[in-house]
């Protein structure tokens, strides 16, 4: 049923994709637990999986692209989506927030507790005598040995300038788009791509950095823990976005958006600003104080 | 097989008997309880008055609230003819029901924080922090519980009573109210005197437990890596029984609590035999055993401390709990196996027994090990070969 | 009311998809999607349902008999993750599906092919955490709150388990981010939100509780699985974490939780009252502000789970302070719907009774909760089965009546056929009977002492035990009942044809359509005049 009558909210008629999507969902959940298991050697399914769901998403958003260019949806529709983007965004600020919300935890109430302080008399005394609770800290077990910190001031606050740079950039494209001026658009949405991808760069010297000459791992003892578990999850989000703004600029090659409409493209701008905003936060609580 | 069948097929038509006894007469509930204990301390008093304080709250509340519903869907029925009113507010009214319930919940606040200040920071009469005469650490184990005395070095494990134990298994053909105090007695119960103020320190070694005897009025969590603190002051000599309270496991129903409190003067004398005790186990642990010794001691260790992981028959629950019989670790070097029970396997339920059993016992239950059902390692682990492991 | 006769639309063309693959697998109409959800959720309620017999099987006398102690837990552990994800909320989205876009006159939901998803993701994780039941070492057995370390003692489920879980997440977050989207943008015009259906208010107020704590959850099962597969230390103290920082995230998503099992029941129970008592409801916007407030205050309390954890005296004070305020907004809500009834015209159909059943049931959970909420009693409450008597009150006799009497209610709008009165009677005399005999002497035992999670128990729990077994089996059988007239409606066995308005008292722009609602409705927008609407009197 073709239904381009603009006046009309835009309903699909039949879809295919999401069926896709929750086998390739599936088969890299199983996967990865058999992998995790030892139930299976190598991780192929996983990555089946990987594959089925990145066949979905092209196939996916290529309909709706194909849609939104055909001019089958109309403003409401547009605000749909963009409900669609701000509560999901917010679903993920939620995700980050239980890990920091763990990070705080274990700062203010556990690594003191151990350390004896409050109602952690006994605690220190009993289970863990001469342990003093001072972050940063592996346990009063030392689990993963002695490790040394990241130098904040070093590779991290580079980050902080390319991320925070990004976010300009991109701010730029923005207003070009709404100008209309394409080729500059595409030159800033270029720059911002290349400076999250040197970010991830510098994000993956960091690790081996860690892992080689600081001896600081994922074993490293609550430290450890919060440490690659708060930056690893950031600099996944980091990579989509990055993938993300590399489809928008290639879009924006192909001749897609219009200075009053480009749904995709603010989508994809927000989430950048969002990733932004997680980094400051982990600058400041996982690498500084 | 067919023994269990018979018995919980006749069992089965006997609680359908008690239960129509039941129906007719009711009588039946003079055996069970149908509130909370009163208990045996101030703290548990407490409990128990608050319950009953906010039961007849509710009870209140619900009265009112259910009888004008009730009334209502008497007398504002259709088929009586009435015609339905049409108002859909009331200020006034939200605010009466509004502000009354606000009344009755400052009412339950202030006894309830009186109560919580009296088990968290225990004042005496003139404000003071009233100071412990004693304190006991309590272990939780999967699945027993380990009492040490800190002010007197006396220490000791105490697992189900083997009574209950056994009934308790599919198909042992054993009813279990044939057992006294099925599934809440223990070989070992805590001793403790009356009307002393006892601090008890509670820890888990592998995952969290929960300590309670409901005639005490609290239960608290026993959490591996670290110490809660509680305490109590119980004001009547008698038995107490409780049970573990946090799931933790397998056999999390299986790990009761025992306390006996006794006169001052009892606690005394117990004392001192319990460190008698301690100085023949101290011997025990330094002399030469003999192999049929260490057999006839193994399988009492064996059968109390390892049976409810690796089954009785060494065969295990596997994956979980491995078999034992034919296990290559009970069939191959002495030393791995000592190591394996004395520093236990991180991450999972096999402890580290080196803390909590003797190094005779230690040396027993291995040497039983390697010596029963299908398992041929012929040697035998001395006292001294579990010192030597334990201190390397 | 002739107004639904002067619609102009034409609701004639139908255009259902031809063939089972298009119409169910590849739908993207609200209606249909809603129907898989319900049929979904009903086929857990009897998978999660029959674990619960297998449960009462084994309690209903002392001694072990029918299952180790091992497959108990995971029995337990695995009613309850069923019950809650797969039965109870699915049901919710279900209704949700069904009834927003018609209550507020729009097309379809807001974004219909990612509806599609939301639903097909679960029989998918569902399959998959079934699975574990034959796996090596079964399935998780920690129960549902799954507590560390223990439930890193659990072999090869565990993967399993966490996956499964993200997977549902991922499901209710698109299902509420679609909701959301269809109340805000898709409203018809002159439907202002003072004007929406309390159902829809309340699922406005879940999809926002939802957005907000299922990422958390998946937050804290990523940490299980890190901790168990990749040698992190959050829940470990030797390396400076802590197993009650699991308890603190899994209860601050877990209570927000229960609520959202709840906020939808009391939007259908709002419905369902002023139809039945011909009187619109009483306190209508105080019903929102009602709802709203126990959602906040539903982020603040999740510690009264944990007051027997050791925490500091001031954080026990404030988390019981914080539980008892939830009884204010809660009791606006009850007086709110018996002044609905008061001086009303009282009919007593199905839906009616059960939600007068929901009402004094479920207050009676609540007056338990509040027990709860008192933390030096609590001591002696916790994990005894006044606590299971407690959420099971709440979570049956409320959430699952709220369910079975929405389903009473609006079944003639998606069948067009009507229920069998009598059977529905039948079956309301015979759940609520048998419920109070399966879950009031749980109150006894737990004040008496039995600690809940056990397999076996010592002889004096023995009489209620018994009891609570034989109402179990009762109520399971009425189930079966329930299922069977559902099908018999469905399927237009002795039952009559639904008129488009189906009750006498019935307001609401569902009753202006046709019975059973066309496939689509309302494609060129819904005219709403204040007629239409349930809730705003003149006023
Ligand atoms: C739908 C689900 C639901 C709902 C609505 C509630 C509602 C409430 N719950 Fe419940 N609860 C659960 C589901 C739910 N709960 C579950 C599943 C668990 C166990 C989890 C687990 O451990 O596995 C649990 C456990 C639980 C505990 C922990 C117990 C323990 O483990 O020790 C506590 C403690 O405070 C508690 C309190 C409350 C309170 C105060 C309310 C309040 O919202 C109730 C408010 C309602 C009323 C009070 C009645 C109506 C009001 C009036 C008529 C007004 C006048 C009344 C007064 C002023 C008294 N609940
Ligand atoms: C919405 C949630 C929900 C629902 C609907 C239910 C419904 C039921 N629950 Fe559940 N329950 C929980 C949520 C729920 N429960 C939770 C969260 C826990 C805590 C778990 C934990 O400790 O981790 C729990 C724990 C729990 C326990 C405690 C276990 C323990 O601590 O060891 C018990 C014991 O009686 C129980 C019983 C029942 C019964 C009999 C029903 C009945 O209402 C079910 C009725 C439905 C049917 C029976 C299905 C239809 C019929 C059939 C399948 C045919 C078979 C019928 C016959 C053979 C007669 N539940
Ligand atoms: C609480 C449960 C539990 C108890 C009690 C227990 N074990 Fe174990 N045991 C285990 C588990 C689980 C393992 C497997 C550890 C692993 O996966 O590495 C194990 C492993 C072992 C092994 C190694 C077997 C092999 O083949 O790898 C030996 C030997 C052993 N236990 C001996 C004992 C002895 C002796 C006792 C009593 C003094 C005992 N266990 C009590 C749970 C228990
Ligand atoms: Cu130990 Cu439950
Ligand atoms: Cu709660």
């Amino acid at each position: 049923m073709s239904n381009t009558n603009n006046n009309q909210y835009y309903v699909p008629q039949l879809a295919k994709w999401p069926i896709v999507g929750s086998i390739g969902m599936t088969l890299t959940a199983v996967g990865a637990a058999t992998y995790m298991n030892n139930q299976l050697d190598s991780p192929i399914v996983m990555y089946l999986g990987f594959a089925t769901l990145i066949f979905m998403m092209f196939g996916w958003f290529g309909e709706v692209i194909k849609e939104s260019e055909s001019n089958m949806y109309n403003p409401q529709v547009d605000a749909s989506f963009r409900m669609g983007m701000v509560w999901f965004i917010f679903s993920e600020v939620m995700f980050f927030a239980g890990f920091f919300g763990a990070l705080w935890y274990v700062r203010n109430m556990t690594v003191p507790w151990l350390g004896g302080e409050g109602t952690g008399v006994f605690t220190n005394a009993e289970l863990w005598p001469g342990y003093e609770g001072v972050w940063p800290t592996n346990g009063p077990g030392n689990i993963g040995g002695k490790f040394e910190l990241v130098d904040p001031f070093h590779l991290p606050l580079i980050n902080t300038v390319l991320l925070m740079t990004s976010s300009i950039t991109l701010t730029i494209a923005h207003h070009a788009l709404v100008d209309g001026a394409r080729k500059k658009v595409i030159g800033w949405l270029i720059a911002t791509v290349v400076l999250g991808a040197i970010f991830l760069f510098f994000q993956v010297e960091e690790y081996i950095e860690a892992y080689q000459h600081l001896d600081l791992t994922l074993k490293s003892g609550i430290y450890g823990s919060t440490f690659f578990m708060l930056t690893g999850f950031h600099g996944m989000h980091v990579t989509l976005g990055a993938i993300m703004l590399t489809v928008i600029t290639v879009r924006m090659i192909r001749g897609h958006f219009k200075p009053e409409s480009h749904f995709g493209f603010e989508a994809v701008a927000w989430y950048w600003h969002f990733v932004d905003v997680v980094w400051l936060g982990l600058f400041i609580f996982v690498y500084i104080i | 097989m067919n023994k269990q069948k018979s018995y919980s097929s006749s069992s089965l038509k006997k609680l359908l008997w008690v239960a129509l006894g039941v129906l007719v007469s009711g009588s039946a509930f003079a055996k069970s309880s149908l509130n909370m204990t009163q208990g045996v301390t101030e703290f548990s008093k407490i409990a128990y008055d608050l319950h009953m304080i906010v039961l007849w709250i509710c009870v209140v509340i619900g009265v009112l609230v259910f009888g004008a519903m009730i009334y209502s869907m008497f007398a504002h029925r259709k088929s009586k003819g009435v015609t339905a009113a049409q108002f859909s507010h009331s200020t006034t009214a939200e605010i009466i029901w509004t502000v009354i319930p606000i009344v009755i919940l400052i009412i339950i606040a202030f006894p309830s924080t009186t109560a919580l200040i009296k088990m968290e920071a225990p004042t005496d009469a003139d404000g003071k922090s009233i100071t412990m005469d004693m304190t006991i650490k309590v272990t939780g184990f999967q699945w027993k519980w380990k009492y040490d005395y800190l002010d007197e070095g006396i220490s000791f494990l105490s697992t189900l009573k083997s009574d209950s134990n056994i009934a308790r298994q599919i198909g042992s053909g054993i009813n279990p109210t044939t057992v006294e105090n099925y599934l809440l007695d223990v070989d070992h119960p805590l001793v403790i005197p009356v009307d002393t103020n006892i601090r008890i320190l509670l820890t888990a070694n592998d995952v969290i437990h929960s300590w309670w005897v409901p005639e005490f009025g609290w239960k608290r969590d026993a959490i591996p890596g670290f110490v809660n603190e509680a305490w109590t002051n119980v004001k009547k000599v008698g038995t107490y029984r409780g049970q573990c309270a946090e799931l933790c496991g397998k056999d999390h129903g299986f790990m009761p609590i025992v306390v006996n409190v006794v006169s001052k003067a009892d606690y005394a004398n117990w004392v001192k035999s319990q460190k008698g005790e301690q100085e023949v186990a101290e011997v025990k642990n330094n002399t030469q055993w003999s192999k049929a010794e260490l057999m006839s001691k193994g399988e009492e260790v064996y059968n109390s401390q390892c049976a409810t992981c690796h089954q009785a028959t060494g065969k295990g629950m596997p994956p979980a709990f491995p078999a034992l019989d034919g296990s290559a670790v009970v069939n191959g070097p002495l030393d791995e196996q000592i190591k394996t029970v004395v520093f236990g396997r991180a991450g999972t339920a096999m402890t580290a027994f080196g803390s909590i059993l003797s190094e005779s016992d230690i040396a027993a239950a291995i040497t039983y090990t390697r010596n029963a059902w299908g398992n041929t390692a012929k040697d035998a682990a001395q006292p001294k070969d579990v010192k030597k492991i334990k201190n390397s | 009311m002739s107004h639904a006769d002067t619609h102009s639309h034409d609701y004639d063309h139908d255009h259902k998809p031809k063939g089972f693959v298009k119409r169910w697998l590849m739908t993207t109409n609200h209606k249909d999607i809603g129907t898989l959800y319900l049929i979904f959720s009903l086929a857990m309620f009897i998978f999660g349902g029959a674990l619960a017999m297998i449960i009462r099987l084994e309690l209903f006398q002392p001694g072990l008999q029918f299952v180790q102690p091992d497959f108990f837990n995971q029995l337990t552990t695995m009613h309850a993750l069923i019950m809650v994800f797969g039965a109870v909320m699915p049901a919710f989205v279900g209704f949700a599906n069904w009834m927003i876009p018609i209550m507020i006159g729009a097309p379809d939901m807001a974004l219909p092919r990612m509806n599609n998803w939301s639903f097909w993701i679960l029989p998918f994780a569902f399959t998959m955490l079934a699975s574990t039941f034959l796996m090596d070492g079964g399935a998780p057995a920690a129960g549902w709150t799954l507590y560390p370390p223990l439930v890193l003692q659990g072999g090869h489920n565990l993967a399993f388990a966490v996956f499964a879980i993200h997977m549902l997440g991922i499901s209710s977050i698109m299902g509420a981010i679609n909701v959301i989207a269809t109340i805000m943008n898709m409203r018809a015009p002159n439907m202002g939100y003072l004007k929406m259906p309390l159902f829809v208010w309340t699922w406005l107020i879940t999809a926002f509780l939802l957005i907000a704590v299922m990422p958390v959850f998946a937050g804290a099962v990523t940490m299980l699985l890190t901790d168990h597969y990749f040698g992190t230390s959050f829940f470990d103290a030797a390396g400076g974490g802590d197993p009650v920082l699991f308890q603190h995230i899994f209860w601050f998503f877990g209570h927000p939780e229960v609520y959202i099992m709840i906020l939808p029941s009391f939007g259908i129970i709002s419905e369902i009252i002023p139809t039945f008592a011909r009187k619109p409801l009483f306190g209508y916007v105080s019903m929102v502000y009602a709802t709203a407030g126990i959602a906040f205050l539903s982020f603040i309390v999740w510690a009264h789970h944990m007051f027997s954890v050791g925490m500091p005296l001031g954080g026990e004070l404030f988390f019981m302070y914080a539980t008892f305020l939830i009884s204010i907004p809660t009791g606006v809500k009850v007086f709110n719907w018996v002044s609905t009834m008061w001086k009303g015209a009282m009919t007593f159909e199905t839906p009616m009774l059960f939600a007068i059943a929901f009402i004094i049931l479920f207050t009676i959970g609540g007056f338990s909760g509040l027990m709860l909420a008192i933390a030096p009693a609590d001591f002696q409450y916790h994990d005894t089965y006044f606590v299971v008597a407690h959420f099971h009150y709440v979570l049956v006799t409320g959430a699952v009546f709220a369910i079975v009497g929405g389903v009473y209610y609006w079944i003639p709008k998606w069948t067009g056929n009507m229920y069998s009165e009598r059977l529905g009677k039948i079956h309301f005399w015979w759940s609520t009977i048998s419920v109070n005999v399966l879950f009031f002497p749980q109150h006894f035992l737990g004040l008496a002492g039995m600690p809940r999670r056990i397999p076996d128990y010592s002889t004096q729990f023995a009489e209620f035990n018994m009891w609570s077994s034989i109402g179990g089996f009762a109520f399971g059988l009425a189930q079966i009942f329930f299922c069977i007239i559902v099908w018999r409606t469905i399927k237009g066995k002795g039952t009559t044809k639904a008129t488009s308005r189906v009750w006498e008292g019935a307001k609401g722009l569902e009753w202006f359509i046709p019975s059973p609602a066309p496939h689509h409705t309302f494609q060129d927008g819904a005219p709403v005049n204040d007629g239409h609407l349930a809730h705003v009197s003149s006023h």
